[in-house]
């Protein structure tokens, strides 16, 4: 802890400070925020004086600072290796006059990279046309997001009433038919992905009538190039009302900040499903191909209780991945191998046992939201990536864990045995 | 995973097929989420034969409508189109008539426009369900199927659905059987002119073969050759992540449980 602290330390300079009270020092001008060096002339030209430029330095001979204020700046104090929040420029519209709807698919409660995507496309569309517009984001279910400022999202529609948890695209879709009703957006975008986007976008464009573009990956307000015929032909048309957006499809939104104004709907329609979701079916989570799998709980060369390791994965329902030396060792098959050499992985959780994050490693990990490390070395470059770390034994730990685990699914099932008495 | 015989007897099944392309070279072939879809409607009726109608909107003469035929199929029902022309329409009135429970269809087409819109349009005309990315229909029972749905990362998820519906068959669906030549070239076309309206919207459209897409870089918006070197050399980082170190394991194991909570990983 001793290292973490000692970077947030407030660093004076008591010579700057010196300088900066004594107004006859040679070097006042320098220190104190006050030079006029760059000015507006009267044709509104930038004039710049070039002696007020820099400072002298200690023999007299001038310094200029190149850094553009990425020096100390002295005066203030400054703390050293803290990196400064950047304030971004906050977008804002008033009184929107059209809408731009991105329908979310915001897998595990946050806005997906893809999601991110199609609201950069939203923002090129809004720039690109007459008036001043806002992009309408939809998202169905509980948020866990806290970054909508910052990805794009002028009005957010969040509707995470009990009935949008389950798996229902007949409810969703009578929701954003009053969406339609309400906002009449001039455009609809939908990501075009396995995680319900394609699914959402498709009824609803059957819904309205309209012919979407799927797979679009080049789209304007006029013209929209998307994919046809299992991705082997481009085909440019007319830019349609609901667009189905490949990955890609535009830059996300890096440097502005946008409101997230919430916003509501003034009736919300319940449908009668004609699907019942009857949930999810158990998978073995050791058939579910490595590169895909959602959760994996992963050995390093820290696992000394291999039969324990493969419990918890089994307890944990996770599937099993292998740092190179588990599996040189033998103890893990090499297509369990996590890394450069081995499988990239894009799971949403990367539980790391044991394994210290050699860089060939990491590469492997780089799509994965969180990580949670176990480990005994609490300076590894493992515990600097995770989001979570315990530093420990990885038996005693992996051990409570199975023992909690445990515990909480029984809990679970007793309170679904009384819910269904 | 079969269904039980008595309870499929009298079940209608339409399959839909179109003409696929083989993703490499480009070669004609029987689609891969339609032959699947047939292969799951041959499993569906496998003791009442009759009961599966394989349905094309096109050209009888297409080669690769054999293929699917020597999956073992008596006949294939084709309406014959002009190229240019819509099929959702016709393709509607044939399943109203034909009386069909259940509407296989795949997910996206492999040659024409490809958006995987037919199901869902037909679906809008008919007033039926439907149930996206099948990957089995594990009962039929008193009108309710029992259907499960592929998800993305290997998942599963069952869905209770009422005759009549449509599905669209996803390639987590069990493989299409092998073709035999014999049967193939058997099997009867039974075709039907239809006269149907021309797509005129997509006339107006411009088809190409596909150019490669760019990636995308990774732009570094830095403006000073500090923040550059940073950007360059700096690991990949979480920022704040916590670190449980002086707490008791019990601790440790409960915090690493919440988190799996939270994020909803432990089923
Ligand atoms: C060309 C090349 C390609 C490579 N490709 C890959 C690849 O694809 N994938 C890959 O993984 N590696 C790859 N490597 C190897 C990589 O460089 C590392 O050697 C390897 O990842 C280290 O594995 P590890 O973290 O399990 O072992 P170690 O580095 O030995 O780390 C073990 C960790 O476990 C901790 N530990 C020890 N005992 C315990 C305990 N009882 N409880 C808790 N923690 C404990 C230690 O503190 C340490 O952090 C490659 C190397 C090369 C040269």
């Amino acid at each position: 802890m001793s290292s973490h602290d000692a970077l947030d330390i407030l660093r004076r300079d008591p010579r700057a400070e010196w300088i900066a009270r004594n107004r006859l020092h040679p070097l006042h001008g320098a220190v104190v925020d006050n030079d006029m060096a760059e000015q507006r002339g009267p044709s509104g030209l930038l004039r710049k004086n070039p002696h007020r430029i820099g400072f002298i330095g200690p023999n007299g001979i001038k310094r200029i600072d190149r850094l553009k204020g990425n020096a100390a700046a002295s005066v203030k104090g400054r703390r050293s290796g803290a990196a400064q929040a950047v304030q971004l420029p906050l977008h804002r519209v008033e009184n929107p006059d059209f809408y731009i709807a991105v329908v979310a698919d915001m897998v595990g409660g946050r806005l997906t990279s893809h999601d991110k995507d199609v609201l950069g496309q939203a923002h090129k569309l809004v720039a690109a046309m007459a008036g001043e517009g806002a992009v309408l984001t939809v998202c169905f279910g509980a948020s866990k997001e806290a970054h909508f400022d910052t990805a794009g999202v002028d009005r957010l529609l969040l509707l995470d009433d009990e009935i949008y948890d389950d798996y229902c695209p007949e409810q969703q879709l009578a929701a954003l038919q009053q969406v339609e009703a309400e906002y009449q957006p001039q455009y609809w975008l939908f990501p075009d992905s396995v995680n319900g986007g394609t699914d959402l976008g498709s009824r609803l464009a059957a819904r309205l009538h309209q012919r979407p573009a799927v797979q679009a990956w080049q789209v304007d307000h006029q013209t929209t190039v998307c994919r046809g015929a299992g991705g082997t032909v481009d085909i440019t048309r007319e830019t349609p009302r609901v667009l189905m957006l490949a990955e890609e499809c535009a830059d996300q939104i890096d440097a502005s900040r946008h409101e997230a104004l919430s916003v509501t709907l003034t009736a919300l329609p319940t449908v009668i499903a004609q699907l019942q979701n009857q949930g999810p079916v158990a998978v073995d989570p050791n058939a579910v191909a490595l590169a895909e799998a959602e959760f994996i709980l992963s050995a390093g060369n820290g696992i000394h209780d291999w039969e324990q390791f493969h419990t918890a994965a089994a307890v944990l329902g996770a599937t099993e991945g292998a740092s190179r030396v588990a599996v040189d060792d033998g103890f893990m098959p090499r297509f369990r191998q996590v890394g450069a050499t081995g499988t990239w992985v894009t799971a949403r959780v990367y539980l790391a046992v044991g394994i210290s994050g050699a860089i060939q490693h990491m590469q492997g990990i780089g799509q994965c939201d969180k990580v949670i490390a176990i480990n005994t070395d609490a300076g590894c470059d493992m515990v600097k990536r995770a989001s979570l770390s315990a530093i420990g034994d990885s038996e005693a730990i992996l051990g409570e864990l199975i023992k909690r685990v445990q515990a909480y699914r029984a809990q679970l099932s007793v309170a679904g045995d009384q819910d269904a008495a | 995973m079969q269904p039980n015989s008595s309870q499929s007897h009298n079940l209608n099944i339409a399959t839909l097929v179109s003409v696929g392309k083989h993703p490499q070279s480009g070669r004609v072939r029987r689609a891969d989420q339609d032959s699947r879809a047939v292969e799951l409607g041959l499993r569906l009726t496998a003791d009442n034969p009759a009961g599966l109608t394989v349905l094309h909107a096109g050209d009888p003469a297409e080669p690769s409508l054999r293929s699917y035929a020597g999956m073992g199929l008596a006949a294939i029902k084709v309406l014959q189109l002009d190229p240019a022309a819509d099929a959702v329409a016709p393709l509607g009135e044939q399943l109203q008539q034909c009386g069909a429970d259940i509407v296989l269809t795949g997910v996206r087409a492999e040659s024409g426009e490809g958006s995987g819109m037919l199901p869902y349009q037909l679906a809008e005309k008919l007033g039926w369900p439907i149930v996206p990315r099948v990957a089995d229909i594990v009962a039929v029972q008193e009108g309710v199927a029992e259907v499960l749905q592929a998800l993305p990362r290997g998942q599963r998820r069952a869905i209770k659905v009422r005759l009549p519906f449509i599905a669209s068959i996803d390639t987590a669906a069990p493989a299409a059987r092998q073709s035999a030549f014999g049967p193939a070239q058997r099997a009867e076309m039974r075709v039907s002119v239809i006269p149907a309206e021309t797509d005129t919207v997509r006339q107006s459209w411009d088809e190409a073969v596909a150019k490669k897409r760019p990636k995308r870089l990774k732009v570094i918006k830095a403006k000073t050759a500090a923040e550059r070197f940073k950007a360059a050399t700096a690991k990949s980082q979480s920022e704040g992540g916590r670190i449980m170190k002086q707490e008791a394991v019990d601790e440790q194991a409960q915090a690493i449980l919440d988190l799996l909570i939270e994020e909803g990983v432990l089923r």
